[in-house]
């Protein structure tokens, strides 16, 4: 997976390609949110367009970038799910629990 | 059964390998004339199978085998992929729905594999490690082989 990091304002975009799977993109997206985080923004945004696959440790990923966020009072925040990724979130009812957007300019407007 | 109706194969216990599993399975149910979305949720289901074996039944050692079998039995995918840890007892696991487990980062493998199969057993593999068996309808044709 590739990660494209991006600022707009003061919101940290980051834009993700390819899988977020085992032994990959989970540890990338992991270090890109953490990274984010230590540069003391406080917006994080994630562009899910171009993920294609996603599994459990990716969903994984997921959920512990927006818990540690949101312990460190960061707001992380999702846009863009592919139909699939939306619903892998669905089925274990983790959508409820992201804030998940359309698109771009209504995420960056969500803050 | 027909040679042509079941491939056997062995990867060593690295994520990476999952890649070449499926390549494999990808060709396959191409060949059963799966659909797209039918095709991308038994590659989610299988990645989960082969990561457990990895991860949790070999414990990532690189000279531990997972061994993967794909057949078609009776009208049905059959995919078995087989470790060689000690054994795994899944009746223990947690529900990942219920609120408590909600915001855990782990414990959905399993429960994607069911909902994306129609049945999944696990249970004690010839070789003493866990097998699980995945099982998926097959509605196109029934073989591997290519018509043309």
């Amino acid at each position: 997976m590739n990660v494209n990091v991006r600022q707009r304002g003061d919101v940290t975009i980051l834009d993700l390609k390819g899988k977020i799977t085992i032994g990959a993109g989970d540890i990338q997206l992991r270090n890109a949110v953490q990274e984010a985080m230590n540069s003391g923004t406080k917006k994080i945004l994630i562009d899910m367009k171009d993920v294609s696959t996603i599994d459990s440790s990716g969903i994984g990923e997921l959920v512990s970038a927006y818990t540690t966020a949101t312990n460190r009072g960061v707001k992380l925040k999702l846009f863009c799910l592919p139909t699939k990724v939306t619903d892998i979130l669905t089925i274990t009812q983790l959508i409820t629990v992201f804030d998940v957007y359309d698109n771009e300019e209504e995420a960056v407007n969500s803050f | 059964m027909p040679d042509e109706q079941r491939f056997h194969f062995a990867i060593g216990s690295r994520f990476e390998n999952i890649e070449l599993v499926q390549v494999v399975l990808k060709d396959c149910l191409q060949r059963l004339g799966m659909d797209d979305d039918t095709q991308h949720w038994v590659d989610v289901a299988v990645r989960e199978a082969l990561a457990n074996a990895i991860k949790h039944g070999n414990e990532q050692n690189p000279s531990k085998q997972v061994h993967v079998d794909l057949a078609i039995e009776a009208s049905e995918l059959v995919i078995r992929i087989e470790d060689e840890g000690v054994g795994f007892d899944a009746t223990g696991l947690g529900d990942p729905l219920a609120p408590e487990n909600l915001l855990r980062p782990n414990g959905r493998g399993i429960f994607y594999m069911k909902k994306f199969m129609d049945e999944i057993d696990y249970g004690a593999g010839p070789g003493g490690g866990t097998m699980v068996t995945l099982r998926k309808r097959v509605s196109g044709p029934k073989t591997f082989r290519h018509d043309d």
